[in-house]
């Protein structure tokens, strides 16, 4: 088959490789329908994650029919239409049933290098280095997807794959960056980064009643199209505009309730810190670039919560804690608890509340992945979401 | 008894000082690690590569002096902690007495546990370096483990204490190679599950059968029962062990091959 293999930093290709096989009785093989490139893959693709090896197989959003299952598969069966979620989580352990999908403790194969630097290890994911897991990813005709009695949802067939396919990712990770604002009457909502997760977290952020809520960014492309889609969403441009006093405006000097950092450890901007931060990562005294964190930090207002959908994997410079203790801040973060959300939000699409395909700026050949990467990771305004299809 | 004399230079050249806070072979793990990640780290010659060798120079650093910043950082001490800094052979793994003290916490009933466990025969599912046990009677089993080259080391082992869904204790009858012993507990908690406690003394001998028993157990073997008991968790909890081995990837053996057969 053919599969978007990993060769090191700024060094995608599509090669022949061996079809997937059934390694666990727990196993099914997925025939890819359509696969997406995340915000995510460009820290791969920028080098910035550890423990990738060449050949890696990338990718964590996608979908397709299944064309085989394990001796103890039997939710499933040859043909079902299936998203799968891109956290792999076994659905036995304590974390599992508690919800915490994310915090699975039984699908990473290779747990130490993340009980090495994080103390305990996250769940298994898909096509996202070898640190959590070194499972072959989706970009590809097929693929191997573990614990498939727990994690593949089935789509019904009056919905085009364009309309599910972010329910293996994106959709979810903004609603639960929403959500884990706790939005209550009245609040206002600042999010950082008007990437397509941005872009949910906005939509989930109306859905679950913010009175108003703020974009922040600075490509004016991804701003328009936010405007366009929430009539009442404001925005701020940051190249031209204050973000801290005009959020202060925006909110009659009370600051928003809550902030989401949509934007993760590649924050652009060129503010004094943010040139602390590239000059830091440049020469490694610091891994993340957290400028968009601190501003949302600084941001917030007394008490209230930052919610944080953007991926971190090291360590951050200058960060200021004490001015999230000086305030009282709630913090909530991490990997999507995905298998929580999949079945309400496919019924919020089901039902025409939502339309997730708005975020899609590119759709192309899997053969064409090289191309879309390189000019994904420089062309922000134009490239925005892009889904590929096999074949 | 033939001593060798290299383990006994070993161990005065690795035997630790009180300003070490790191066990002596995660030293030398580290020194070779260490340097090996640097190597890779300039090889690859970019940002993670950078990153590695960092994390390279750092291990190969602690290796050698026996000292983690890092693990002062976060109060980690993993140097041997029973061991009497005076006795040089409390200090190693190579020939002596070794203690593995190692717990873990499991989403099943003690009882479910118990019953899988006390059924010897189960536990080479789950302990990677057991070719087989085999029961040989009530209280007595058979064990065979692998050993490097083909080798296998076998001993016949009998209950010592069994307490239903609560306790199995066992030890090598007299005259083993490996005299052993050891008990694990099946501790109920109010909702977390069962805490899985062992405790595993073994005595490794000298001499060519004492380093065929060292690379049985490892460099680390609290850290070898560890793997086995999450691999016992993961077995009792999903039925699995989920596993990446022998999957795809774009790598070049998958190349070499395709090349050779075609």
């Amino acid at each position: 088959m053919k599969a978007v293999c990993w060769y090191g930093k700024h060094d995608v290709q599509v090669k022949e490789v061996p079809d997937p096989q059934i390694l666990n009785s727990r196993d099914a093989i997925i025939k890819v329908s359509s696969t997406a490139i995340c915000g995510s893959d460009l820290h791969l693709y920028n080098g910035y994650i550890p423990t990738m090896e060449e050949g890696d197989i990338l990718g964590h959003e996608f979908m397709g029919e299944v064309v085989e299952v394990g001796s103890d598969i039997t939710n499933l069966k040859m043909g079902d239409r299936v998203v799968v979620p891109f956290t792999i989580a076994c659905g036995n352990c304590f974390f599992c049933k508690k919800d915490l999908w994310s915090a699975c403790d039984n699908s990473n194969p290779t747990p130490e290098t993340a009980e090495t630097l994080y103390g305990y290890s996250g769940s298994g994911l898909f096509g996202y280095s070898h640190m959590m897991g070194g499972f072959a990813g989706g970009q590809a005709e097929y693929v191997r997807v573990p614990f498939a009695d727990v994690g593949p949802m089935k789509i019904p067939d009056h919905l085009d794959d364009e309309q599910v396919l972010f329910l293996t990712d994106i959709f979810p990770t903004g609603y639960m960056a929403a959500e884990n604002c706790s939005i209550e009457e009245g609040d206002t909502v600042a999010v950082w980064g008007a990437g397509p997760v941005g872009q949910f977290a906005v939509k989930s952020a109306f859905m679950l009643g913010a009175e108003k809520v703020v974009l922040i960014d600075h490509y004016k492309e991804r701003l328009d199209l936010a405007q366009e889609q929430n009539e009442n969403l404001q925005t701020i441009n940051f190249d031209d505009t204050e973000v801290y006093d005009k959020l202060l405006d925006l909110t009659g000097g009370r600051g928003p309730d809550s902030c989401i950092d949509a934007v993760g450890l590649e924050s652009h901007g060129t503010s004094p810190d943010s040139l602390m931060d590239y000059a830091k990562a440049a020469v490694f005294l610091a891994t993340d670039r957290p400028h968009a964190l601190r501003q949302a930090i600084h941001c917030c207002r007394k008490g209230g919560t930052v919610s944080v959908p953007g991926v971190y994997g090291g360590f951050l410079d200058k960060f200021n804690f004490g001015a999230a203790f000086g305030k009282g801040l709630t913090f909530k973060m991490g990997q999507t608890n995905m298998h929580s959300y999949m079945p309400k939000l496919l019924s919020e699409v089901e039902e025409g509340n939502i339309d997730p395909s708005f975020v899609i700026s590119h759709r192309l050949k899997l053969s064409d992945a090289p191309m879309a990467y390189e000019n994904f990771n420089v062309e922000k305004n134009d490239w925005r979401k892009i889904v590929l299809t096999p074949n | 008894m033939h001593h060798n004399e290299t383990y006994d230079r070993n161990r005065q050249r690795f035997a630790g000082d009180s300003s070490t806070n790191i066990h002596t072979a995660e030293r030398v793990a580290s020194a070779v690690s260490g340097g090996a990640l640097i190597a890779y780290g300039i090889k690859r010659s970019d940002l993670t590569g950078a990153l590695i060798s960092l994390a390279g120079a750092a291990l190969a650093l602690r290796g050698t002096t026996g000292h983690s910043q890092i693990y002062d950082a976060l109060g980690i001490r993993t140097a041997s902690s029973h061991a009497n800094p005076a006795s040089p052979y409390n200090k190693t793994w190579l020939s002596g007495t070794v203690h593995v003290n190692k717990a873990i916490t499991i989403n099943k009933s003690p009882a479910e546990l118990y019953q899988f466990w006390r059924n010897f025969e189960n536990l080479p599912q789950f302990m990677k370096h057991l070719e087989s046990v085999t029961a040989s009677g009530e209280q007595t089993s058979h064990w065979i483990a692998k050993a490097p080259l083909g080798y296998t080391v076998e001993w016949d082992a009998e209950i010592t204490s069994d307490v239903l869904n609560e306790k199995i204790g066992w030890k090598s009858v007299e005259g083993s190679d490996i005299p052993n012993s050891g008990v694990v507990e099946f501790l109920p908690t109010s909702n977390r599950g069962t805490e899985i406690r062992v405790s595993m003394t073994y005595e490794s001998p000298a001499g060519k059968l004492g380093s065929l028993v060292a690379k049985l157990f490892g460099e680390e073997p609290a850290q070898q029962v560890g793997e086995d008991l999450r691999r016992f968790k993961r077995l009792m909890e999903t039925g699995i062990i989920m596993s990446v081995e022998g999957q795809t990837s774009g790598r070049k053996e998958f190349a070499k091959a395709r090349a050779a057969s075609a």
